[in-house]
């Protein structure tokens, strides 16, 4: 159940939460004892090497995951409590996933992939299509709306789902690794519209394993080893401070 | 977006679609040839009416050749009068109805010939209960000798490489006749093949004495035709000193004669429908086939529209309507190919016989049914694949 006063304080919250996996006899813990607290307007990444367990991290903090033990609140909302279904349209609406990959819908155009997830919340056809075209003409891909996600380059492709992402007015970005498929050159343009985006007061997370990344752009920092927590780094001025 | 996803996958849409398609086309063609087929048959046993009885030797039964051709012992005098002695009889018409040689303009040919007996009542009798008009000329009446009446089917035939018509002259065994009259179209292939002549002429013609083929019964009340005709039956048994079962004859009523059609109709419509009714399961099958390796894959896809907001629900529709298109396209393209293929059997089967005798029939409803049913068929197949698409958890799905 939602704590008081949480619904406002935290937009989403992880507490004591632990993923394990059984392979066969063995459990591997995944993620234990994690706790994060994502605040309203926050810059927060989620950094760690390769097998960290930032991906599972990521998982259960977009509520695409139910953790083994522990609770998480999306909005203030006790996730186990909702069904898949609630939770999927409670998750459409406050939060826009940018995935490494892009995970477009190969048969959809970009205005349709953009238009995907306002269809999921009952936006009339009509408007679904106005704020896609005007996404669209905000990343830059006005005269590429009809084209397939195999018609696009990497760069491109990226700038749809930030639109995609956009498009149901979320509070929360959450990034897994933005940049991991694309230039330099790209990568940064990718990087300036999470920044823009965060000045007009979107929650920005960023889930990546590069620290330069993470330090230039995020002002709060998990940094996650071997499937715990080790530290939370906060910017503040322009230096670094533990908080725990 | 369902339309969209089959328009990608053409082939294999359309190759999933292809048994759906086969088993609605066999059901509206056949349904709509059906009742077509069901009167051209009919039509054959015109010569049948309510109060009426033909009786025919032995295996002439099995309706191949003439009646009584294959039989071992002919109907006589002898048997028309065991038949006369039987209570609820008008009166019994004897009738040679044989496969002669006919010849015209140097050229022979076997046709049938039918005769008419010596008794003008007795003719009338026929040509009321066959309905016979003529098209040209006029029907053959007692004191006639030496006269032919043709069907239809003989007029514009090239059989005899110059068209027979009234006033020619045809000969049957060496005996020339006139024709006075062409008999017009019936629905009944015989009458349209055969010819008419008087039964002395006939009889002379052929050189036959008490030999009889068949013998029309009228029965003095119609509602009494069955109990007549068991009577008959066991007359001439008794006659014959014949065990029941072990006739060498038959005594064919309008019932039982349809029944036997209805009964070979109702087998073939059976065969039909059971072959189209498999063929739609199979249908099912394959857009359920089709269906589970969709959700393969497309996990990813699934578990990104789940990310962005998609209940398990619009999971299960998007599916669900998919496969019900897939029915839905497979039934509106199976009724239209079903119909065009009755027409197809209705044109070559008429060509064939040279007359219009297969009507196709268009029943809108059954359109309708057929093309809801296979929309069914392909909801429910999706049913199970669109379930388990739409359990899929997202971080599972994403991974693929």
């Amino acid at each position: 159940m939602a704590e008081k006063g949480e619904k406002h304080a935290h937009l989403i919250r992880l507490r004591n939460v632990a993923k394990y996996y059984h392979m066969g006899e063995e459990i591997v813990k995944a993620v234990d004892r994690m706790n994060i607290e994502i605040r309203p307007g926050e810059f927060v990444a989620i950094m760690g090497p390769s097998g960290s367990g930032k991906s599972t991290a990521m998982n259960l903090v977009g509520s695409l995951d139910l953790a083994t033990k522990g609770d998480i609140y999306l909005d203030g909302l006790d996730i186990e409590e909702l069904s898949e279904s609630d939770l999927a349209q409670v998750r459409g609406k406050i939060i826009g996933f940018i995935f490494q990959s892009f995970n477009l819908v190969p048969n959809l155009t970009a205005k349709e992939n953009v238009m995907l997830p306002m269809m999921f919340q009952e936006i009339g056809e009509e408007a679904r299509e106005f704020r896609a075209e005007k996404l669209l003409k905000m990343v830059g891909l006005a005269d590429r709306m009809d084209h397939h996600p195999n018609q696009l380059s990497g760069g491109e492709q990226q700038r749809v789902a930030i639109a995609r992402a956009l498009s149901n007015d979320p509070e929360i970005i959450l990034a897994d690794e933005p940049t991991g498929n694309l230039d330099t050159r790209t990568g940064e343009i990718v990087m300036d519209y999470l920044e823009k985006l965060n000045k007009q007061g979107k929650t920005i997370i960023l889930v990546t394993h590069d620290p330069r990344l993470a330090q230039e752009h995020a002002r709060v920092i998990y940094h996650i080893k071997d499937g715990k927590l080790e530290k939370v780094t906060k910017k503040v001025g322009s230096k670094w401070v533990t908080l725990r | 977006m369902a339309i969209d996803n089959l328009r990608h996958r053409g082939i294999r849409s359309w190759l999933t679609i292809i048994g759906v398609f086969i088993g609605i086309a066999a059901v509206v063609s056949l349904i709509s040839l059906g009742q077509g087929l069901q009167d051209a048959v009919t039509g054959q046993f015109k010569t049948l009416s309510g109060d009426n009885l033909i009786i025919q030797s032995s295996s002439s039964a099995s309706y191949l050749g003439p009646p009584g051709s294959t039989a071992v012992r002919k109907l006589n005098e002898h048997d028309l009068d065991v038949i006369k002695s039987v209570q609820g009889i008008e009166f019994v018409i004897p009738r040679l109805v044989r496969s002669v040689k006919l010849e015209y303009n140097d050229v022979s040919k076997f046709k049938y010939v039918a005769s008419l007996p010596e008794n003008q009542q007795e003719i009338d009798y026929i040509y009321n209960t066959m309905d016979l008009q003529v098209s040209e000329g006029r029907l053959l009446k007692l004191g006639d000798k030496r006269k032919l009446v043709i069907g239809s089917n003989f007029i514009g035939e090239d059989e005899f490489e110059k068209p027979v018509k009234r006033g020619s002259n045809l000969k049957i065994q060496n005996d020339s006749f006139e024709v006075i009259g062409v008999i017009a179209k019936t629905s009944s292939l015989e009458v349209n093949n055969a010819a008419l002549v008087m039964e002395d002429d006939l009889e002379g013609a052929l050189g036959v004495d008490d030999e009889i083929d068949l013998i029309l019964v009228k029965v003095s009340n119609k509602d009494r035709t069955e109990q007549v005709a068991e009577l008959i039956e066991k007359e001439m048994r008794r006659d014959r000193n014949e065990k029941e079962g072990e006739e060498d004859f038959s005594v064919q009523t309008p019932v039982k004669a349809l029944e036997s059609i209805s009964l070979i109709l109702n087998i073939i419509n059976l065969v039909v429908t059971g072959i189209a009714l498999i063929s739609l399961i199979l249908g099912g099958i394959g857009i359920a086939n089709t269906m589970y390796t969709s959700v393969l894959e497309r996990r990813k896809d699934i578990g990104i529209m789940k990310a962005v907001g998609s209940t398990n629900f619009e999971i299960l529709k998007i599916f669900v309507v998919e496969s019900g298109l897939m029915g839905l396209v497979g039934g509106i393209a199976g009724a239209i190919v079903g119909l065009a293929f009755a027409f197809l059997v209705s044109f070559a089967a008429n060509s064939y016989l040279g007359q219009e005798l297969l009507k196709v029939t268009i029943s809108f409803p059954l359109l309708f049914a057929a093309i809801g049913f296979s929309f069914l068929i392909g909801l429910i197949s999706g049913l199970s694949p669109a379930y388990q698409a739409s359990h899929l958890r997202p971080v599972e799905a994403l991974r693929s």
